[in-house]
């Protein structure tokens, strides 16, 4: 919860590419009025995610204009979305080009791996920021030349809870559960991994190791995300990439398409 | 959760709407399965709204029940969590109808 994590608060330290980005207008919009009593009550009846979710499709229209597949790459810290993003990005060289937008709260150590394996990225440093926000990634994603890019991955901060209202304007959102982590996840953070379209299982090769019960985590995941695709796989030895890719290639197939319609 | 970051963007919206004058009670809806926990919300509204035109406000919350979709049955049903089922059919609930609402409902201005 907030009280614990501070998110949301101070939301001037974000930065990006390691500069404080430009401030920007709001919007007036005409409401009603009515007097009674002693004040004045004013009819708002406005969703309080209204002001993202018009930034994320206004997202949403830029990237099929770019012909670009958009990923949102969400998990608990730790769950191994670097490892993963590096990998599938590695494995599509020379068949779709793979830039990153990489949140985190602070240390730009992720987009640094990600950088050092030749892949375009811009970090994100959020300050106390819990979650990365349409706008965060509309001012990254300005920084990536997106017109030699094939797929857009956003890495979002690590944690399960704030992102999950955040639409980017991303076409998939992907979850991440490792095999580390526990079955549960999927039931202990519902609206997460109900949002999801792909659920991955990372680390699969240590799976034996930690005790993973496999057939209880798909149950869950089946569960909580009973209209998603599931992959497992593990990105450190390659086993079951090969299908992640083919479905990835595919995806973004279908997206190019659809800008051109 | 973000509640902070949620009672921020209540505030702005009542300060657009008030217009240089004092909001008395600012009225939110929440969801139930909105993630949104109302205790924390109090606590951010204190803290967002001091030295605003909101400082001191009531803050009144509308809690909203969750209710699914069947698609088998074509009838909304009410549920307490995202895994419900049907209680007609037994299918797994097609998608959450009400219940996530995060909403500024109205405010009222002195």
């Amino acid at each position: 919860m907030c009280r614990e994590c501070g998110c949301g608060l101070g939301g001037g330290d974000v930065k990006i590419g390691g500069h404080a980005p430009a401030g920007h207008g709001h919007e007036h919009h005409g409401r009603d009025r009515r007097h009674h009593g002693h004040g004045e009550t004013v009819i708002l009846n406005r969703s309080l995610k209204e002001k993202n979710d018009r930034l994320a499709e206004r997202n949403r229209g830029f990237f099929r204009a770019k012909k670009l597949l958009v990923l949102n790459v969400v998990s608990s810290p730790g769950s191994g979305k670097t490892t993963f993003i590096r990998e599938t990005a590695a494995q599509l060289a020379g068949k779709l080009r793979v830039g990153v937008v990489v949140g985190d709260l602070a240390t730009d150590n992720d987009a640094a791996r990600l950088r050092t394996a030749g892949i375009p990225v811009v970090p994100i440093t959020t300050g106390t920021v819990c979650h990365l926000d349409a706008d965060m990634v509309a001012k990254a994603a300005a920084q990536l030349d997106l017109d030699q890019l094939d797929v857009l991955v956003i890495e979002n901060v690590g944690n399960l809870v704030c992102p999950a209202d955040y639409d980017l304007g991303e076409d998939l959102r992907v979850v991440l559960l490792s095999t580390t982590e526990g079955e549960d996840k999927p039931l202990k953070y519902p609206p997460m991994f109900h949002s999801a379209h792909v659920a991955v299982v990372t680390k699969s090769d240590i799976a034996a190791a930690v005790g993973f019960n496999r057939d209880l985590a798909l149950a869950n995941l089946n569960r909580g995300s009973h209209h998603a695709e599931i992959f497992e796989l593990s990105a450190k030895t390659g086993a079951g990439m090969k299908v992640w890719l083919e479905f990835l290639a595919q995806q973004q197939a279908q997206a190019a398409k659809k800008s051109r319609a | 959760m973000h509640e902070v970051a949620i009672m921020q963007e209540a505030v702005r919206l009542a300060a657009e709407a008030a217009g240089g004058r004092r909001v008395r009670t600012l009225r939110l809806r929440i969801g139930i399965l909105s993630g949104v926990v109302p205790e924390a919300i109090r606590f951010a509204f204190d803290v967002v709204t001091r030295d605003t035109l909101a400082a001191g406000a009531a803050l009144e919350i509308e809690s909203v029940p969750a209710v699914a979709w069947c698609a088998a049955c074509a009838a909304e049903f009410p549920t307490a969590d995202f895994f419900s089922e049907c209680p007609r059919c037994r299918t797994v609930n097609g998608g959450l109808r009400r219940g996530r609402e995060m909403e500024i409902a109205s405010v009222e201005l002195e």
